[in-house]
């Protein structure tokens, strides 16, 4: 926001409140009321204004608070946004970046908790983004922020907590690609947001039983890094898929499907998916625990893909 | 002000005012006598017939296209007969004004300047149109180079849209605003009441013309608007609003030369409903035929350009041959895009993934 003086933020709470997850402590005071908007509980209004700010010249980032909110405003995003530049044979573009966060794990119940990026495969022209650490927030926000294109920002609320190191000097991180985060060769684990994060524990573990895991932090999965998956998996011969959404139809399918179709030769065992079953989120805090992926759950499915 | 009534009146008894529409004359005598009072010069006078011809004219060979020669193919949604409010608003507005319309735009493209060639491209599907025929008619008054800013398809949608064109130039400082163009049918959706509320809160330099043309597909406002009035809807959100008879050019002109002035100068939003009339149906292909024959009949002696040539003649305006001079140069002008689209072909297929993204 310093450096670009046509980033502007618009969202409910984000202003004095400091953002109900306080990601935006701070702002209003620094850069005013002009800069960071409060708006009323108007989602569909939140999205098509950054829509017209974008229009207007502006770069607008827009919360919306919980991602089970962003139905609300699915015409604005997936129809209108999306869509522009295509349908507009390339006069428009609309540089917007909405930025949600997911609740699962904090009993929030079904309807404050819901990882729903899947969705957005369907809808061409929208780039999705999910950081995992703190380090990569900073960047692919960044990135995100500069991207000429409408980005979907993904944050996980119980990551909020997390610390790591974030290098104070400017940097991005091109959306598109994917990382590395351990490397291994036995099998790779591919995985998004919050489940980076038990991936990597998961791969500590296995590193004991003498399983040698790589994990795949995809950080953007539209569009997705196919080509760093595809080089890991030629390597490892085995993969497996770990994400926060229920797994028909979530990115994991995806992931498999294009996998399939491009490395079957390389493959020796089947793609498994690590992921929440088909259904809605239970509220009761136990039965969230086992409804949510962990290290364990990784573990399990490397093992089996493995035959061990 | 109508007929010495105050919108703020008319929008109470929304109803009564639609039938007392029918004795048109008292609502066209509004603002008629005096061309120069509102600076309407002849030359200004003579562009807007011009304009409204364009419009008239390309609308009904795109009729011609779909129905006579199948031609065309597609949905299409002509603006016949309400040609003067497009040009009406959008010549009391600044070239550099930015306008959001709807799948109804083919009139607010050509009265903002969008070239008809390009137009008649876009709806052939040729890449020579201005969306590379990548939209389509529904979208064909996407040209920002003259503030032709959007066109969505999507019922309501434009309100929340334009709240933040408006809200971005009013954080720019620019003397522009921003005009969105919806119907009636709008008027009823999340994303319209979403949208007013939030551009009268932040009081942004907006214009909302509601073209009320008393039918949203074949569903009458009175089957769809709970509320008396849609102008009074506006008033609720705090906005001021204005009663316009659309099918007045002039009214149009009048009406939104103030509004535009006052949304530049104090950044606030100002709501114009503009009552009009479809002359065909819904769709190119639709006839109708859900509306009573005698209230079309009526109508039809409201057309907009008929009206105005004769008041153009009456006060001395301009002569009949100035007026059929007119009227060939338009009809030539649509022929001529007509040759233009012709003559095109469309994107090769492998181009269009990449307006997917920018780069």
């Amino acid at each position: 926001m310093i450096r670009d003086p046509d980033v502007i933020l618009l969202g409910e709470e984000i202003g004095v409140f400091n953002g109900v997850y306080k990601v935006t402590r701070g702002l209003l005071d620094e850069f005013g009321p002009e800069r960071v908007r409060d708006t009323p509980i108007s989602e569909a209004a939140i999205a098509g204004a950054a829509v017209g700010l974008a229009l207007a010249g502006m770069k607008p980032v827009a919360e919306i608070m919980y991602m089970d909110f962003l139905p609300i405003c699915m015409d604005q995003l997936c129809t209108q946004a999306a869509k522009m530049r295509f349908m507009s044979g390339g006069q428009l573009n609309v540089p917007m970046v909405l930025r949600t966060q997911y609740s699962l794990g904090r009993q929030h119940g079904s309807q404050h908790s819901q990882f729903t990026p899947a969705w957005f495969l369907q809808v061409p022209g929208m780039k999705v983004v999910l950081p995992s650490d703190p380090r990569d927030a900073k960047g692919l926000l960044k990135a995100s922020i500069r991207d000429p294109n409408p980005v979907l920002f993904v944050e996980s609320g119980l990551l909020y907590r997390t610390k790591g190191l974030v290098p104070e000097e400017e940097y991005t991180i091109p959306l598109g690609e994917a990382a590395a985060k351990k490397k291994g060769n036995d099998i790779t684990i591919v995985a998004v947001s919050r489940m980076v994060n038990e991936s990597l524990a998961a791969a500590t573990k296995l590193d004991a039983d003498g399983i040698s895991a790589e994990v795949v932090d995809l950080r953007t999965i539209q569009p997705f890094d196919l080509e760093t998956i595809a080089e890991s998996v030629k390597r490892t011969s085995h993969l497996v898929v770990a994400c926060d959404d229920v797994k028909r139809g979530g990115i994991g399918a995806e992931i498999s499907a294009s996998v399939t179709e491009t490395c079957f030769d390389y493959l020796d065992a089947p793609i498994t998916r690590v992921a929440c079953p088909d259904t809605p989120i239970p509220f009761s805090p136990q039965l969230e625990q086992q409804y949510m992926p962990n290290a364990d759950c990784v573990i399990k499915a490397v093992k089996q893909v493995l035959g061990k | 002000m109508i007929a010495g009534r105050s919108a703020n009146e008319l929008a109470c008894d929304y109803r009564p005012v639609v039938t007392q529409l029918a004795t048109l004359t008292e609502l066209r005598e509004v603002d008629q006598k005096d061309f120069a009072k509102h600076g309407l010069t002849k030359e200004k006078l003579q562009e807007m017939l011009r304009k409204m011809l364009i419009i008239r004219k390309f609308e009904e060979k795109v009729e011609e296209l779909f129905l006579v020669k199948g031609l065309l193919i597609g949905p299409s949604h002509l603006y016949l007969g309400q040609e003067s409010v497009a040009v009406g608003a959008i010549m009391a507005l600044q070239r550099d004004d930015l306008t959001i319309t709807t799948y109804r735009g083919h009139g607010h493209a050509l009265a903002k300047d969008v070239p008809a060639n390009l137009c008649m491209a876009e709806l052939f599907g040729k890449s020579t149109g201005n969306c590379k025929g990548l939209g389509g008619s529904m979208h064909v008054a996407i040209y920002p180079k003259t503030g032709s800013l959007y066109a969505t398809a999507i019922v309501g949608s434009g309100i929340p849209i334009t709240a933040g064109v408006g809200l971005g130039l009013k954080q720019k400082r620019s003397k522009q605003i921003a005009a969105a163009f919806f119907g009636d049918g709008a008027c009823n959706t999340g994303a319209f009441h979403e949208g007013m509320n939030l551009v009268a809160l932040w009081k942004l330099p907006v214009l909302l013309f509601c073209e009320n043309n008393q039918y949203a597909m074949s569903t009458p406002v009175k089957l769809a608007v709970s509320s008396p009035s849609i102008a009074e809807r506006a008033r609720s959100y705090g906005m001021d609003t204005i009663l316009v008879n659309g099918n007045d050019v002039v009214a149009m002109y009048v009406a939104t030369k103030s509004a535009a002035e006052r949304a530049r100068n104090e950044s606030t939003p100002i709501f114009l409903e503009c009552l009009t009339y479809k002359m065909k149906g819904h769709g190119v292909y639709d006839r109708g035929e859900y509306r009573p024959k005698d209230e079309v009949a009526k109508w039809l002696e409201r057309d907009p350009i008929i009206t105005f040539k004769k008041r153009l003649l009456d006060q001395k305006v301009l002569t009949t041959t100035e007026i059929d001079q007119l009227e060939t140069a338009t009809q030539q002008e649509i022929e001529d895009s007509v040759k233009f689209a012709m003559a095109g072909s469309p994107l090769p297929f492998d181009r269009i993934m990449s307006y997917v993204y920018m780069e």
